[in-house]
């Protein structure tokens, strides 16, 4: 069991902020922490990992990480922290990144084999695509036998091919290691396929906790289908308005009347549904 | 010409080069500890330290060397300290220009260092502290052979910087032979009893030398670019 309660002052972008978050994590989990840019995620993530300050308590099993302003070095905390950009050691081969951690010749095989790197362990990083990249990465945080796997967006430079396959990866180890994992994501279909929680920070708070299911699927009431996007356009057309939005990485448009047409501001954010039909999928 | 070269005395050259050598090692030491910190820290004595560590870039040589003079005679505290304590005498003698040059060349040792530590990624030295290792393990594992160029850059610098000083080295360390009389000063001395071709060859000497450590400096730097990629 990790237990949290904490509380930090921020210096945002948007002025101060509280970080205050208070929260037990059971064994073994796997938690997404979604959220948007500036709401806290990496301080949270990083107040774990003991690179940052923090007032409060941070217990991990019996060990206590943070008690007051007192706080256990990143030393000593054994966890594994994988960072968006990489952060490998330049000058050591592959192989060497991982062995810096731990000697454990056999795990290191073993990690490299999971993540067929074997073949690339004499290879220094900057030779290395940025897939194979992040699969040391992932391999030298597991050198360490974490208790506890941190994860800041790791996928999130990669193409979705490799997102896929790295996410199987990673749900592979955190599976056979048996660590508990937290990892901060945007993307609700790596959330929904790798975690068993889901955490939503809004201002240095917690304003969602629950499945990823219930969190994940935006539809209401007799709602079939409902999408974020954003309104980028309305155009009259003869009697009746169309609104362009931008949902994903694609445009649709959408009838709207009149009446709705004065309401909306281009530029806002808006929720599109559909009720009672029946999609295909091809 | 070569009977020239042949009657020709280089003690001066060797005594710039062993004097370049000592105070690049010593300097090398103690500024490593330095320039991490200054790296590191987010103190607001950050500034008042880094002012300090340039201001003899920017003293006239002369200056600096007065006050060092004063400072290690036996008419101030410190010198007459050192005289009765350790019977150590600092003035117009070789360790005396050792303390000499280790304050003139200070900022060529600190401020490359510190620009090297500072370009390093900062999650890399994170990741090294988050896989149990120290400080110490991290700068020497981690951080040193990740800025190669800047080793070099301030090791070379702070050499060269240190065969080529006049002024601190005339105030401090007069002109001696075979003690205190280096190449620079020799020149100075050739010139002034207007023997100009040995000052010739002791100058070319110099152009040459300089030369050709910077030239391989920066081909060095511009091979370890290629090899890890600029960071």
């Amino acid at each position: 069991m990790i237990k949290i309660d904490i509380s930090k002052k921020l210096h945002g972008s948007s002025g101060v902020m509280d970080l205050n978050i208070d929260l037990d994590i059971n064994e073994g989990d796997f938690v997404a922490l979604s959220g948007k840019s500036g709401s806290g995620k990496t301080t949270l993530l990083r107040i774990l990992a003991g690179l940052e300050e923090a007032e409060g308590t941070i217990k991990v099993a019996d060990e206590l990480w943070l008690e007051g302003k007192r706080s256990l070095v990143p030393q000593k905390r054994k966890i594994g922290y994988v960072f968006q950009e990489y952060a490998l050691f330049p000058n050591m081969s592959v192989e060497e990144n991982l062995l810096f951690v731990n000697k454990d010749r056999a795990l290191a095989d073993h990690l490299l084999k999971i993540t067929e790197l074997g073949e690339l362990k004499n290879r220094l990083p900057n030779t290395l695509s940025g897939g194979q990249q992040q699969r040391v990465s992932l391999c030298r945080a597991m050198m360490n036998k974490p208790k506890l796997l941190l994860m800041d967006e790791p996928l999130s430079a990669l193409d979705p091919d490799m997102r896929t396959k790295l996410q199987n990866e990673i749900l592979t180890l955190h599976k056979e290691f048996g660590t508990t994992t937290i990892m901060v994501s945007h993307d609700p279909s790596e959330i929904y396929r790798l975690s068993s929680r889901v955490l939503v920070l809004d201002q240095g708070k917690i304003i969602n906790d629950g499945k990823p299911k219930n969190i994940l699927l935006k539809t209401q009431g007799s709602q079939k289908f409902s999408f974020e996007g954003e309104l980028l356009d309305i155009t009259k057309v003869d009697v009746i308005y169309i609104a362009i939005v931008s949902i994903g990485q694609q445009l649709v448009e959408v009838v709207v009347s009149s009446d709705e047409a004065k309401n909306l501001k281009i530029g806002q954010s808006v929720s599109v549904s559909t009720k009672a039909f029946a999609p295909m999928i091809i | 010409m070569i009977e020239t070269l042949k009657a020709m005395e280089f003690t001066p050259f060797i005594l710039s080069f062993k004097l370049a050598s000592v105070t690049t090692l010593i300097l090398f030491f103690i500024s490593m500890p330095l320039a991490w910190y200054l790296s590191q820290t987010r103190s607001k004595m950050k500034p008042l330290l880094e002012a300090i560590t340039a201001l003899p870039i920017v003293l006239p040589p002369s200056v600096l060397g007065f006050y060092i003079l004063w400072a290690l005679s036996q008419n101030s505290a410190l010198g007459a300290f050192l005289e009765e304590q350790f019977g150590i005498q600092l003035v117009f003698n070789f360790a005396g220009l050792v303390v000499a040059s280790c304050f003139y060349s200070l900022p060529f040792m600190v401020q490359p260092l510190q620009s090297g530590f500072e370009s390093l990624n900062k999650n890399m030295l994170e990741a090294s502290y988050i896989s149990g290792k120290s400080k110490l393990t991290t700068i020497l594992k981690v951080a040193l052979p990740n800025m190669k160029p800047a080793l070099l850059t301030a090791i070379i610098v702070t050499f060269a910087h240190t065969v080529g000083e006049f002024g601190v080295v005339l105030m401090v360390g007069g002109s001696i032979p075979g003690e205190t009389k280096v190449a620079s000063v020799a020149i100075y001395e050739m010139v002034e009893i207007m023997d100009y071709s040995s000052a010739h060859i002791y100058s070319i000497i110099m152009l040459i030398i300089s030369f050709v450590v910077l030239l391989s400096v920066y081909i060095f730097n511009q091979k370890q670019n290629k090899k890890f990629g600029a960071f």
